[in-house]
């Protein structure tokens, strides 16, 4: 490990950093720079980072670790530094020793700038290419790569050299690769050798890094890095299509589920609801209450919050629906125009009640670890949550679908919206089926709702949102089709996310949306029209 | 149940009217409410507390009930005591002009605080210069504009967008080379990145470093741009996004940045309209490191801050409320009006107009404001980093106060003017054609 620290102590030389330090890496380095953590400021712990860094003493990565962490603690009146283990003890950063002694009383963090955190990170990269954790290791492969820190060059090599795990040693070499294509004193094959690795990799990383390459260097490194760069970009671009579509897909489910609510309210019994959104925003507010009450009674349940959530969102929001239809909406079938102005009351009310009783400010509604974060596929990068949103949507699809297809309810509601009278002869309690029927596309709404608070607002707007994408889905996909609303809402979500690219954003809605009208022109009931007389009684 | 359809049906021409009786009530009831008004002092109040915007004007009116409160248990103004008339103008633009109209007519109120977005203030604008009251705005805005009637207390871009663009240029901020601007689409945000634009180039950046990108408002769909803002970073350049995004799309805009893990050490993001309030909807632990730039942030220390978020977490029962920015352009513009008015001893607006330039009054950062003769106030600069509980670690302050600029140096249409309401007594005076009058771009 000797010849890393002295390395250290020559960059920091070069970089003239820290003159007094940079002569050697003495036993006291490490000590002599704690104080400078001590004076809240933020070119003094950037001096203390990186001697620190290269002072190689053993406590210096546990400090470094804590520091990147923002556990690590100073009082400026007892010039001490402490660290603070995840369970909250004390160690004194000088000697590694327990705390044990009364905290002095201006104790607060180290604070970082986001130099800090760069520097902290390339410090702890090289100090970490021999971690024990071939997590740690990658990650440190990895800070290298993006750092491109030479003075980490020796010991990546050491770390190569030792390195079992095929994947971490992939990401080394390739961190070896950057750090040659950085060195102006490299020689032009290694370059070129370098730029192969690099090309391999693949991603935007690499075509930055590449596209880095000073104008000056030897032609035969230019034409390497050129046709290693058209190549990522190739590929890349090819990638790019496939995001797209993905990107379609997410924004066509959140499409779907907050429009198949009113599929069925709509759609099968015709009634325009302009609340619509507001029960989406409730199933939003449900979550929200009980996310609350988990963080203050059950934290250890909050990863369920949202299979807890589901079933109430769906039960209130339901509720609020049959409320709506039993006092309002029953005594207007057949005057849709009414019906659209006294749920447009409806809404604002809802929202008026819902600002009055959490107030107007957003509310926080966290994700699940399960749901934050992303992953790799090949080169694009899909997130935790639209994954799950988008298989959410196809479960609440299909169980709808089977719900209206195969149960005894659901034979009822298609008959009664296909034909009341006659329904109602064979003895179909109507008004039942109609206040069951709105309380079903309610209560998806606010399904929907607890879906739509892991990627949008909770504030009591949240629902005005998407009512008119809502409606615009509906009606495109035809009135009264299930499965046309699905095609609708997908066809639409992607269109979107392909035009957004070339249009921007608010032209690619407006796009869409002189589309939809010219379409509804050509075709008034939409993609899938119901045929036959039944619609029309 | 039919009555609940009726008065939704009827809910536009409520609202008329309502206007109609309004004037009606100015024509014969003109003389009661003028002797009313000797008892106390009315303060109209024109914050939206329903709509789109109630998320974050509601707070600015609880802020100036307290204001008020407070006052009046120093004694009040003038010997007499505040009165706060509170009106809703719902997010809607035009019904902020229809009801700034019936907050001076009618309710004889001697000042205005209110407003957020600048097409409301713009609305707003011609009622307060024909029935000559003063109207308070507190909120950081595109400038580019100065009139009597107005005093602008909340920041101009020379001391907002310009400081945080200096830096993230600076080796602290990252030596950033490569700049994405990313609004909402509407007059704040398109002004600024004009100015911000033409500074940039002023300052060396090129065309290709640059990428702007408007979205609608509430845009909830954030994942081609961040994907988008992702590429454009990897070119090789240090890159940061300068963000004018606006309302409730920030919170999906950030959850999106989280979840695609671009972390503020590989593409930072200044917000100029993020503060504590908008993060409380928030997990920030993946945003840690991203910057916001303001005049105020609740986590600096002074007394008069302390002080005040404990008044204000005691008078609204509320331990955890948060203050922010715009709250502290309120407490400035009001202790001005309070020491403008206590000055001329009368609320008469052109007196108190005359009296305003000059007047200091104490900001909360341990600073005095002053307001200038253009009608803006110097205010200190802070650059802040989110830190993991929502709040704001200053990591940049300015040297001192730095004095509003109505007319931006970097359009040209705007460097050549100059306002001064007192030795002009001129808003847009052009330093060129010697002439009041002359229009930006």
């Amino acid at each position: 490990m000797r010849s890393l620290f002295e390395r250290f102590a020559i960059a920091l030389l070069v970089a003239g950093l820290f003159a007094a330090h940079a002569t050697a890496a003495r036993a006291g380095a490490y000590e002599d720079a704690l104080p400078k953590l001590t004076l809240d400021s933020f070119s003094d712990t950037a001096d203390a980072i990186d001697a620190i860094a290269g002072s190689g003493n053993p406590l210096a990565p546990p400090l470094l670790q804590a520091l990147k962490d923002q556990r690590l603690l100073f009082s400026a009146e007892a010039k001490q530094v402490l660290i603070k283990s995840a369970d909250g003890k004390l160690t004194d950063a000088a000697t590694g020793q327990p705390f044990t002694a009364a905290p002095p009383s201006d104790l607060d963090n180290v604070r970082l700038n986001n130099r800090l955190r760069n520097l902290t990170d390339a410090a702890l990269g090289s100090l970490t290419l021999m971690a024990g954790d071939a997590g740690k290791r990658y990650g440190a492969a990895q800070s290298v790569f993006k750092s491109r820190d030479a003075s980490a060059a020796a010991a990546l090599d050491k770390a190569i050299a030792a390195e079992k795990d095929a994947g971490v040693k992939k990401a080394m070499l390739e961190a070896k690769a950057a750090l040659i294509l950085t060195d102006a004193g490299a020689a032009a094959a290694d370059k070129v050798a370098a730029i192969a690795v690099i090309r391999d990799r693949g991603d935007q990383d690499s075509l930055a890094l590449l596209q880095s390459l000073p104008a000056d260097a030897p032609k035969d490194v230019i034409a390497a890095a050129a046709d290693a760069r058209a190549k990522i970009e190739r590929n890349l671009a090819l990638w790019n299509t496939v995001q797209n579509f993905w990107y379609g897909l997410s924004l066509g489910s959140v499409l779907l589920l907050a429009a198949i609510g009113l599929a069925i309210t709509f759609g099968v019994m015709g009634v325009i609801n302009m609340a619509h959104g507001e029960m989406v925003m409730l199933g939003a507010y449900v979550t929200y209450v009980v996310q609350d009450l988990i963080r203050a009674r059950y934290p250890g349940l909050f990863d369920y919050s949202l299979a807890i959530a589901l079933p109430l969102a769906f039960l209130f929001s339901a509720l609020v629906g049959i409320i709506i239809e039993r006092s309002v909406i029953r005594f207007l079938y057949g005057r849709p125009l009414e019906t659209l102005l006294a749920t447009w009351g409806i809404s604002l009310v809802l929202q008026q009640a819902v600002r009055a009783a959490f107030g107007p400010t957003n509310k926080e509604v966290g994700n699940p670890s399960w749901m934050s974060g992303a992953f790799d596929l090949g080169g694009i990068l899909i997130t935790y949550n639209r994954l799950w949103i988008i298989v959410f949507t196809a479960i609440v699809f299909v169980a709808l679908l089977a719900m209206l297809r195969f149960t005894r309810l659901g034979l009822e509601m298609r008959a009664v919206t296909q034909n009341r009278s006659m329904a109602a002869a064979v003895g179909i309690r109507t008004a039942r089926i109609d206040a069951l029927t709105f309380g079903l596309g309610s209560g998806i709404a606010g399904i929907a709702g607890v879906a739509l608070s892991q990627i949008d607002n909770v504030s009591p707007n949240l629902g005005q949102g998407y009512i008119i994408d809502s409606f615009m889905v509906v009606v495109f996909g035809g009135v009264g089709n299930l499965w046309g609303t699905l095609v609708g809402a997908l066809t639409l979500g992607i269109a979107n996310k392909f035009l957004e690219p070339f249009a921007g954003a608010v032209l690619g809605k407006i796009a869409i949306l002189v589309f939809i009208i010219l379409f509804i022109q050509k075709r008034p009931r939409g993609m899938f029209a119901l045929k036959g007389r039944a619609i029309e009684a | 149940m039919y009555t609940v359809d009726q008065t939704a049906a009827k809910r536009p021409a409520a609202r008329k009217w309502l206007a109609a009786a309004a004037g009606l009530a100015i024509a014969v009831t003109g003389a009661i409410s003028s002797a009313k008004a000797q008892d106390t002092i009315k303060v109209g109040i024109l914050h939206s507390l329903s709509g789109t915007m109630a998320i974050s004007e509601t707070t600015l009116k609880d802020t100036m009930l307290f204001l008020i409160d407070e006052q009046n248990k120093k004694g009040g103004l003038l010997g007499k005591k505040l009165e706060a008339v509170v009106v809703d103008p719902a997010s809607n633009w035009p019904l902020f002009a229809e009801k700034a109209r019936e907050l001076i007519a009618k309710d004889k109120v001697a000042a205005v605080f209110g407003c957020w977005t600048s097409v409301s203030r713009k609305s707003v604008l011609p009622v307060f210069k024909e029935l000559n009251n003063i109207l308070f705005y507190p909120v950081q805005y595109e400038g580019e504009e100065s009139e009597r009637n107005v005093f602008y207390t909340g920041a101009a871009p020379n001391q907002q967008a310009i400081p945080a663009v200096d830096y993230l240029m600076s080796k602290d901020g990252g030596e950033v080379k490569r700049w994405v601007l990313a609004g909402t689409d509407y007059v704040y945000p398109r002004t600024t990145n004009k100015i911000l634009e033409a500074y940039l180039k002023s300052k060396g950046v090129k065309d290709e470093d640059i990428m702007v990108n408007y979205t609608p408002f509430g845009h909830s769909d954030w994942q081609t741009i961040v994907a988008d803002i992702k590429k454009f970073g990897s070119a090789g350049k240090k890159t940061a996004v300068v963000s004018t995004i606006n309302g409730d799309a920030n919170v999906p805009f950030y959850k999106e940045l989280g979840n695609q893990g671009i972390k503020a050490t590989d593409i930072p993001v200044v917000a100029f309209s993020v503060g504590e309030e908008e993060l409380a909807g928030l997990d920030t632990k993946p945003l840690v490191g991203h910057l916001a730039a303001w005049n105020y942030f609740e986590s600096i220390k002074t007394p008069e801050n302390a002080k005040f978020i404990k008044d204000w977490q005691a008078y609204t029962k509320n331990p955890k409320r948060t203050t922010n920015d715009p709250m502290e352009a309120h407490v400035i513009g009001f202790n001005m009006w309070v020491k403008a008015v206590e000055k001329v001893g009368t609320t008469d607006p052109d007196k108190v107009i005359d009296a305003l330039p000059g007047i200091t009054a104490p900001n909360l950062t341990g600073g005095t404001s002053t307001m200038l003769p253009n009608h803006h106030i110097t205010k200190p600069v802070f650059v802040g980093e989110i830190r993991a509980d929502g709040q704001f670690d200053v990591v940049w302050k300015s040297k001192g106060l730095v004095p509003g600029d109505a007319w931006s140096d970097y359009l040209p249409g705007s460097k050549d003017l100059e306002s001064d309401w007192v030795k002009l007594k001129c808003g847009n005076y052009n330093t060129v054609t010697k002439k009041c009058g002359g229009s930006a771009s």
